[in-house]
């Protein structure tokens, strides 16, 4: 008796272990109604999309059904956080897992990394050769931005670029027009900027990494780049000026702890009405005027970025795109679905909903624009040709370039007497980090 | 004659889960870690990790953010467990007195602990945000400058190492409270009758009788306090200006960040021997100390 409990709890410890290992973890999925009559060419296939948690991926959402319905596909899809999306992504495809099939990735973030190593399926051929997918409609910049090695890495779905969001009723009161030069603009701030009744002249992004985007339109209008060819300019008199102005106007008129704000505190501090001038990507407009935030949304104006030395060079680039991975079962099935979502269609619904798409011809019809703000129509339509193709050091290790320059304008930010040396010492950084990716 | 297989391998048997979950879940990453620091790999599916040998810990002893993240993670270590260690037990001391509203009191000092360190995080980055911040708005009611706290690259680690102490001093408390309950009445009895002061007992009685419970504490907190991650990651991510890295966070930047996957791994490496070091030394002092008053 003694020896069968014995044998007993053995049996149920065991038990117990297997249980506990063989419980997987399972995400949150959704996957719409597959019925529907017609031709369906991928009846009973299956693929699995995975996008970050982006107003992008609530547009397409309910529009799966009726992908589902007219090809016969069963879409999976898995919404991630920003940061946790790219650590999904990273363990699933270094595991060379099969699925996503489909994903949603930052190719200037992640692009050349992922492409790197073998984790974004080339896209030139399908899109190409396919003459009703009308590749030829997408914006060239933001076709660039999502190229690695001469490839067509991802398919672009969010572009944005960086605009002047500021206050008409404050601008109006001191009787000063929207600023066309950084030097207005540097005078306009100086001129508004009163902590003492809660309105700083400046905000914009001040933490380490997530500045850099935001700096680089300064850093083009000024005549400078991060890097030139294979080598990095971060420490030329352009990229000096460039980065003292954008850190000079938040140490001097942004407010304090500005070097802890990243989009969302920034965005929030402008919408709170406690900025006058705010510079940040068009695609959070939706965070900078939140009209739950205070009662100044109907005060607030957008204007093209503001000119420098070297004329009005701000970013347009594609933030996010739509990838396939090399590992997918049925790439068919897949490219089906990326086709889909990336077609005229698609777009124009997506874009209604207030997502900037990569197509022209969306832009051009009537219903493309009803998702935004006129004004900010206006400012799209305007940048939207020209500008620079990349927001950060166009490297593979963009993480670590990134906190090279940013901590630049950190320097900047806090005050540090020797600048130059700083930035020298960053732009070595930076090469080194541009001849270790030459080898 | 099956049970009698059993009965002879019965300790083999019963540990054998233990053992597979340690091998599997510890002792098998350890060694991979050790393994990865050996190379350079991007996690890539096409170039396979590169054999660099020592390069990586070559690198690292000459990289100045290195040597900057040892020193925040030593300072905050250091800081913090010796602020937690004397006001746990000082307040471990005032709850075992006897008043009124004791079990209250009790209660309140151990809600820190239970918070959840992200949460509190964030919460805490409000309450020191320069401009709305309650810990300005608190200085401003006693007419003491506005102070930047976490925005400032001088203050940011202390402005950490608060929150630390905030939210750990009542574990700290909650063990010592515990080694209280357990020192018995009659030393205190026979000291009275020697005409001891207040003071005297606490130095010559409570104190060394509460050595060993002390030091336990103080060797769990260590512990985590060295790899403290949440609350720095949560509040400031190593910034500003690499004020608030430590370790922790640079191993997470190195690796998830930079996809330096071997230069991570070395790190992590250096960081065990660091952390078995210390607690080898805590140890050590222990049994000293015990030896000393047994």
């Amino acid at each position: 008796m003694k020896r069968f409990r014995k044998l007993c709890m053995l049996t149920g410890i065991w038990t117990l272990l297997v249980s506990v290992l063989a419980t997987g973890c399972t995400g949150i999925s959704y996957s719409g109604d597959k019925n529907g009559e017609l031709a369906q060419p991928f009846l009973g296939k299956t693929i699995t999309l995975v996008t970050a948690n982006h107003p992008w991926a609530d547009a397409i959402r309910p529009l799966l059904p009726e992908f589902e319905a007219a090809t016969g596909m069963n879409v999976i899809i898995q919404g991630f956080f920003e940061d946790q999306l790219t650590q999904k992504l990273t363990l699933q495809l270094t595991t060379g897992s099969a699925t996503p099939d489909v994903f949603m990735y930052r190719p200037l973030q992640e692009g050349k990394l992922f492409y790197k190593n073998g984790w974004l399926e080339p896209l030139d051929d399908y899109a190409r050769e396919d003459a009703e997918y009308a590749y030829a409609d997408f914006s060239g910049e933001a076709i660039r931005s999502a190229t690695v090695d001469g490839k067509l890495a991802g398919i672009p779905v969010i572009m944005e670029q960086e605009i002047l969001y500021y206050r008409k009723d404050l601008l109006k009161k001191a009787g000063i027009p929207v600023p066309d030069t950084i030097e207005e603009l540097i005078s306009a701030v100086r001129k508004l900027h009163d902590p003492d009744n809660g309105v700083y002249g400046f905000i914009a992004r001040g933490q380490r990494s997530p500045l850099v985007t935001q700096v680089s339109s300064f850093l083009y209008s000024e005549g400078g780049d991060f890097t030139n060819g294979q080598k990095a300019t971060i420490n030329t008199p352009e990229a000096m000026r460039a980065f003292s102005i954008y850190g000079g106007l938040l140490r001097d008129y942004g407010p304090p702890g500005v070097i802890n704000m990243s989009w969302p505190q920034a965005s929030a501090f402008f919408a709170e009405g406690k900025a006058a001038f705010y510079t940040d990507a068009n695609s959070i407009y939706k965070s900078a005027i939140d009209p739950a935030r205070s009662n100044i949304s109907e005060h607030i104006g957008f204007a093209s970025f503001p000119a420098g030395r070297s004329g009005t060079r701000f970013y347009n680039i594609t933030s996010w795109g739509l990838a396939m991975n090399p590992r997918a079962v049925d790439k068919e099935a897949a490219w089906a679905f990326i086709r889909w979502a990336t077609s005229k269609e698609i777009v124009l619904e997506t874009q209604r909903k207030g997502n900037p798409g990569a197509r022209y011809s969306v832009w051009n019809m009537p219903g493309g624009t009803e998702g935004f703000p006129k004004e900010m129509v206006e400012v799209i339509k305007q940048e939207g040709a020209g500008g620079v193709d990349h927001d950060r050091p166009t490297v593979v290790n963009v993480a670590e370039a990134r906190e090279t320059v940013g901590e630049i304008v950190q320097r900047v930010i806090t005050g540090d007497p020797d600048l130059q040396q700083a930035a020298d010492k960053a732009n070595a950084a930076l090469q080194a980090i541009l001849d270790k990716e030459a080898e | 004659m099956q049970y009698n297989w059993f009965d002879r391998n019965l300790k083999w048997i019963y540990t054998m889960p233990a053992v597979i979950f340690v091998l599997v879940m510890m002792v098998f990453p350890i060694l991979y870690t050790v393994r990865i620091s050996f190379f350079e790999w991007s996690m890539s599916a096409i170039t396979p990790p590169k054999w660099v040998g020592l390069d990586n810990y070559m690198t690292l002893l000459k990289d100045t953010r290195f040597w900057g993240a040892v020193r925040s993670t030593m300072f905050f270590t250091v800081a913090a467990l010796a602020v937690e260690v004397v006001l746990g037990v000082a307040i471990a001391l005032l709850l075992t007195r006897d008043f009124r509203g004791k079990n209250v009191m009790k209660t309140i000092f151990l809600l820190p602990m239970v918070s959840t360190p992200v949460a509190m995080g964030l919460v805490w980055q409000l309450i020191y945000e320069p401009t709305i911040g309650a810990a300005n708005m608190l200085l401003k009611a006693v007419g003491l400058k506005p102070q930047l706290w976490l925005a400032s690259p001088d203050q940011a680690i202390s402005s950490l190492i608060i929150v630390d102490v905030w939210q750990w001093t009542p574990m700290i408390a909650l063990i010592v409270m515990a080694g209280l309950a357990t020192i018995p009445t009659d030393p205190y009895e026979a000291a009275d009758v020697d005409g001891a002061g207040r003071w005297r007992k606490f130095i010559s009685i409570t104190l060394p009788l509460l050595k060993p419970t002390i030091m336990v504490a103080a060797m769990l907190r260590l512990i985590d306090v060295l790899k403290t991650f949440d609350i720095i990651y949560a509040t400031t991510q190593g910034g500003p200006n690499l004020a608030t890295e430590t370790l922790n966070i640079y191993g997470y930047v190195l690796g998830f960040q930079y996809f330096k996957l071997g230069m991570a791994s070395s790190l992590l490496v250096l960081f065990f021997a660091l952390v078995m070091g210390l607690t080898i030394v805590m140890i050590w002092m222990r049994k000293r100390m015990e030896g000393r008053y047994e």
